[in-house]
């Protein structure tokens, strides 16, 4: 059943990432098209992750694949918040290969399939994976916001002449959406830090690469937010998002492996 | 049957100094448009058109003529006729802004739909001018015809929504009053900005400064010969908020080394002529695929008129198939007599399923035939052949 599910999802999530780049270059029923694909494809994923939820008798992401796929759902469902909206069309030429393509890499480490197990309980792994991941798919989606946001600004510094033939969203809307998705990430990353950490004392286990990764990627997201208090926006508070999602591709795909062993 | 006949003049065949003399307002356009039965008059700055349905195209095309005459008679020579199918597509083009003399402006479906309200409509005027409706919106739906600014003066307001978004609280500082930056300043207020100051010759400099701490947008045209803002002004004034700066002066009144300061956007007229040029070559790219939406509803008008004509034809066939089967029924009663009431209802509905299938491909062909205007000899061919309307002579 989970695998009847997983090709749909990632078929529709990889017409999507096709269909954006066609909109990219002749707007219309290319974007509509690959709205509906986001759309089906992350309800088709909602019915995979159920089928995990169900057939698993406890929480099935524990894994770094299977969280992986969370991960994905998470992402496509805060991209599909603003992502139906037309000049939003341009966030899914970033977010939607990054989906397929990490679906592909969840499902090759097994985290599409049922069955998996986790000796962790059900609540600390909601608490801690569930957190952890709704921060880092948040930091993911403010960091597409920013590279977009450099990307609208570099075109009005150029003063680019096709500038109002394919308009992308405010800078403004897009500065401000960013810093509120950082908000509500913040917070989830620092109560799933330290449920881990309160976890990791009383076991008396030692602090691994993940955990340290993760411990930089707070401070530099805090940074980003206490910067942002300070007065710092636009272009320099896109480069700190950019800095900080390096960072959550190193916590999300380079060093997960020593830690959910 | 009734035919669609348009008389009317537009900014391709006319000036504008014969077109004000035919222009109506909504209660002359009105009134015209009852005098001539069952008619809608289109009058904006670019056209006046007069829409009648009538069963004698000629009489009702002598009639719009003579009506618009009255009104100037110059305007004779400048009058286009079209009838049915063209004068549908016609309208059609209009509806969708593609005969517009910016093309895919956005008003003119307002005008249509104004004009459709405020005319004598019937049947056939419903249908057509529902239809041109629907194009005209189906046309700004598929295509980005009308999402691109025409004038420098919309370019400005556009290029603010770029940088703002909502321009709902954004405050403008006017330097000088031109008639392009007052364009550009009432097009920023038409989308929510406000005016906060305007500066002219006599503005104290400290004072401009001071409005220019709390503007987001600088709109500025003088007729001075040296720049009236610096960088290192801006720099000073604007703290570190964004500033979209937009000089429509020449010579230019604003610094070109503003733009490079971080937050700042400065456009002059060129770069804005740029960005005109560049959209209005994309509308007309967009105009292809509008063109051909248009004309596949106008062939789906065409369609349904042209089956006009058969329908009585068609009605009359299976009326008169239905009729023989009733009597061959009625003939067979002896015998059907014995049969019980399933087996009575299995007959009828045995001899009904002939029928329609015997009726079905020729009923195909006659609608395939009047779309491809051989309706009405086909239709004359069928009440030949079945003796339709014999009985009646």
């Amino acid at each position: 059943m989970a695998e009847l599910l997983f090709w749909p999802a990632l078929l529709l999530y990889g017409e999507a990432a096709v269909g954006y780049f066609g909109d990219a270059r002749h707007p219309g029923a290319a974007g509509r098209a690959a709205t509906w694909s986001v759309r089906l494809g992350w309800l088709v994923q909602t019915a995979l992750l159920a089928v995990q939820a169900v057939r698993d008798d406890g929480f099935p992401w524990g894994t770094w694949a299977a969280s992986l796929n969370l991960f994905v759902w998470l992402v496509v469902g805060a991209y599909l918040i603003w992502g139906c909206r037309r000049p939003y069309r341009l966030l899914g030429l970033v977010v939607m290969p990054l989906a397929a393509v990490l679906l592909v890499v969840a499902r090759a480490g097994g985290g599409t399939s049922v069955g998996t197990r986790s000796h962790y309980s059900n609540l600390f792994l909601a608490a801690h994976v569930g957190l952890v991941l709704v921060a880092l798919a948040g930091f993911t989606l403010a960091a597409a916001l920013s590279a977009l946001y450099l990307w609208q600004e570099r075109r009005l510094k150029r003063r680019a002449a096709t500038i109002l033939r394919r308009p992308a969203p405010a800078l403004a809307t897009l500065d401000r959406l960013a810093f509120r998705t950082v908000v509500v990430s913040v917070p989830a990353l620092t109560l799933g830090i330290a449920v881990g950490l309160g976890r990791l004392v009383a076991r008396h286990q030692r602090v691994d690469a993940l955990v340290v990764a993760t411990l930089v990627t707070w401070v530099v997201w805090t940074a980003y937010l206490v910067l942002r208090a300070m007065g710092w926006s636009g272009r320099r508070a896109s480069y700190v998002a950019l800095a900080g999602f390096v960072l959550v591709v190193i916590v999300r795909l380079v060093l997960p492996e020593t830690h959910f062993a | 049957m009734m035919r669609l006949v348009l008389v009317g003049t537009s900014h391709h065949h006319a000036p504008v100094e014969l077109r004000e003399r035919v222009a109506l307002d909504p209660a002359r356009s009105t009134e015209l448009a009852t005098r001539l039965g069952e008619a809608v008059c289109l009058s904006t700055c670019n056209r006046t058109e007069l829409y009648v349905a009538a069963e004698d195209a000629d009489d009702a095309e002598q009639r719009a003529v003579a009506a618009l005459a009255a009104l100037e008679p110059e305007v004779e020579r400048a009058l286009y006729r079209l009838r049915d199918q063209a004068a549908a597509l016609h309208l059609f083009r209009v509806a969708a802004g593609l005969d517009s003399l910016v093309p895919g402006e956005g008003e003119i479906l307002g005008q249509v739909r104004a004009a459709y309200d405020a005319g004598t409509a019937g049947p056939l005027l419903h249908r057509v001018f529902r239809h041109a409706l629907h194009a005209g919106r189906k046309v700004r739906a598929q295509t980005a015809i009308g999402e691109s600014p025409a004038s420098v003066s919309s370019a400005a307001a556009a290029l603010a929504e770029q940088v703002f978004g909502d321009l709902d609280g954004c405050d403008i500082l006017l330097i000088g009053a031109g008639k392009v930056s007052g364009q550009a300043a009432r097009n920023l207020r038409s989308r929510g900005a406000r005016i906060a100051f305007v500066a002219d010759s006599k503005t104290d400099r400290r004072r401009i400064e001071d409005e220019l701490a709390r503007a987001d947008v600088v709109v500025s045209s003088t007729s001075s010969t040296g720049y009236v803002l610096d960088a290192a002004t801006v720099e000073r004034a604007r703290r570190g908020r964004q500033l979209l700066l937009i000089d429509l002066a020449v010579p230019r009144d604003l610094d070109p080394s503003i733009h490079d300061l971080d937050g700042c956007y400065l456009y002059d007229i060129d770069d804005l002529e740029a960005i005109v040029a560049e959209t209005l070559a994309g509308r007309r790219s967009e105009a292809e695929r509008a063109e051909s939406i248009v004309s596949a509803e106008a062939d789906k008008f065409h369609e349904w008129q042209a089956s006009l004509e058969i329908v009585p034809a068609i009605a009359s066939l299976r009326a008169r198939a239905e009729e023989i089967r009733e009597q061959e029924l009625a003939k067979a009663e002896a015998m059907l007599g014995r049969l019980d009431e399933s087996q009575r209802r299995a007959v009828e509905s045995i001899t009904a399923q002939i029928v329609n299938k015997l009726l079905h491909l020729p009923t195909v062909r006659l609608k395939q035939a009047a779309a491809a205007a051989d309706g009405v000899i086909y239709a004359e061919a069928v009440r030949h052949l079945f003796g339709l309307g014999e009985e009646e002579r």
